[in-house]
């Protein structure tokens, strides 16, 4: 069986007393699209941030691509890339100046070619010269895709990747990640309370509540489980404290 | 997928490459302000241009300063060169805390000390854009060249600078612990020192019980041994030295300083949260 993107095992982190993640486990497949899901303060956050190495965990182990992010998390960061609409890019700098300076961080060979197709691809071209400040919600969401890719990711972690987007816009992103799992092999993980976002592009749901996984499996699995019509629905269910079927875990 | 060589790279302990890329950053925000780099001339022109009259006036009616005129402006210039070695790092910290960038930045392979690298180098470029004018001014204005202090001049510019990365790497480190509402540090620590290195006036101006702590600071030792080359024509070794090794000192404090509040954001989970 081939090993997983993302082992993680017995992770914790508490801030004092508050348990923002609480002994959660997962394993994420080569080339598939998982979710964390779960209301406001459940520990998406928290969790994509320790995969990152942004924030160090209480206890636990995260592997990625079966290296210890923990201990060696430079072999790590040249291969996973990350979006977040709460981490900005310098407002001042125009979005190429951006992505260039990005672009040299991760030792991208062929710098404006990158960065000329990514703008073609994410419909950004007229944006290039720009402060990123000056860009709208959808605008500023499309760079911080280009800015994702810049590296070819080999796994990607988005955090909520198309919250404040109108229907359309969203619809678009959701479309292009799509697109980019299926051409090039990646992983994709996400942390959503996007309901439809997720049913659409995941095959494994893992939805959290007060740091815990409280219940996993393909959209499908988990609205036959609870006998709801879709996904949204299950999440209200389990985030009004009701638990799945016997045996659901 | 992500190529080898990239990939190599990004394993790399240390690349000049993320380092050009950050200091890169930085000139990029410093060209789309204009305001702003008119404001890293305007106050060291400024301070310049008051102290200059002030010792044409003093020397006339001082003796202090008629035995040696650049003894005034010398001291405001080397004042303002440490002031704004650690003002240029601290800028540029506070810059990423300004676009609350972190939590971008350390997904890449930056190392932190790539970083620190690159916010020294933009205190460098600061200093040179903020003081170097106002010393050319003060040639044709009041026929005084702090460069013919000669080479002493290069070691007085070594220790302060030393300094001030020193005090700004154990402010940055501060504001990383307690976030942008101690964001005023950068601006105030270091006139605390002022009274105490001795900028106008010589040690022995100071209280017994104060000179002890005067001594300590790698400042004093400049303003001294400015004082002695411009009214002996003595360069001082012995003070030069002592200031070095006071100023690895301080430099070992504030890179510890950083790196453990650094690791500290990390483990509070700040890297994401940090900015206005």
């Amino acid at each position: 069986m081939p090993e997983p993107v993302i082992l993680v095992d017995h992770l914790v982190k508490r801030y004092g007393k508050t348990v923002a993640v609480d002994g959660i486990g997962f394993t994420v497949e080569r080339g598939s699209t998982a979710a964390l899901l779960g209301g406001n303060g459940a520990g998406k956050t928290t969790t994509l941030s320790i995969l990152l190495g942004l924030l160090l965990p209480t206890t636990g182990t995260v592997h990625v691509f079966g290296e210890d992010v923990l201990r060696h998390r430079y072999r790590v960061l040249p291969r996973i890339n990350f979006s977040s609409p709460y981490v900005d890019l310098p407002h001042r700098l125009t979005v190429r100046q951006n992505l260039s300076i990005y672009a040299r961080l991760y030792g991208v060979q062929r710098r404006a070619e990158t960065i000329g197709r990514l703008a073609r691809d994410l419909q950004i071209e007229p944006l290039l010269d720009r402060p990123a400040g000056k860009l709208s919600s959808g605008q500023k969401t499309r760079v911080a895709l280009a800015k994702a890719l810049l590296n070819d990711p080999e796994l990607l972690l988005l955090d909520e990747p198309t919250a404040s987007l109108d229907p359309d816009t969203g619809d678009w992103v959701r479309g292009y990640l799509e697109e980019y799992r299926a051409r090039t092999g990646a992983t994709i993980l996400l942390a959503s309370h996007n309901m439809a976002e997720v049913e659409r592009l995941c095959s494994e749901v893992m939805m959290m509540k007060e740091g815990r996984i409280v219940d996993r499996g393909s959209p499908d699995e988990l609205i036959d489980r609870y006998g709801r019509t879709n996904l949204e629905e299950v999440f209200l269910q389990i985030a009004r404290g009701v638990r799945a079927l016997e045996g659901a875990l | 997928m992500t190529g080898p060589a990239m990939r190599r790279l990004g394993e790399k302990a240390f690349s000049p490459a993320r380092v050009w890329a950050m200091l890169l950053r930085y000139l990029y925000i410093l060209k789309s302000s204009w305001p702003r780099t008119l404001e890293l001339l305007y106050w060291p022109t400024l301070q310049m241009l008051i102290w200059g009259f002030m010792s044409q006036f003093l020397r006339s009616n001082s003796s202090y300063v008629a035995q040696a005129f650049g003894v005034l402006l010398g001291a405001v210039m080397l004042w303002d060169l440490l002031f704004r070695s650690q003002l240029g790092l601290t800028i540029s910290f506070l810059e990423e805390m300004w676009s609350r960038n972190l939590g971008q930045l350390f997904v890449t392979p930056l190392r932190p000390y790539e970083w620190l690298l690159s916010l020294l180098a933009m205190s460098v470029i600061r200093v040179t854009i903020g003081v170097v004018p106002a010393a050319l001014l003060a040639i044709p204005l009041y026929h005084y060249s702090i460069f013919d202090l000669g080479l002493p001049l290069l070691a007085f510019l070594v220790v302060l600078m030393a300094m001030g990365w020193a005090l700004g790497l154990a402010i940055c480190g501060g504001i990383m612990r307690h976030g942008m509402g101690a964001e005023s540090l950068a601006w105030t620590v270091i006139f605390a020192l002022a009274p105490l290195s001795c900028i106008y006036y010589p040690v022995t101006t100071l209280p017994y019980w104060l000179r002890p702590l005067a001594w300590a600071l790698p400042s004093t030792y400049v303003f001294e041994g400015m004082r002695a080359v411009l009214f002996g024509g003595i360069f001082r070794t012995d003070y030069f030295l002592t200031a070095i090794a006071l100023d690895l000192v301080l430099l070992a404090c504030g890179a510890t300083i950083f790196f453990i509040a650094f690791r500290d954001a990390r483990r509070r989970g700040a890297l994401l949260q940090m900015g206005e």
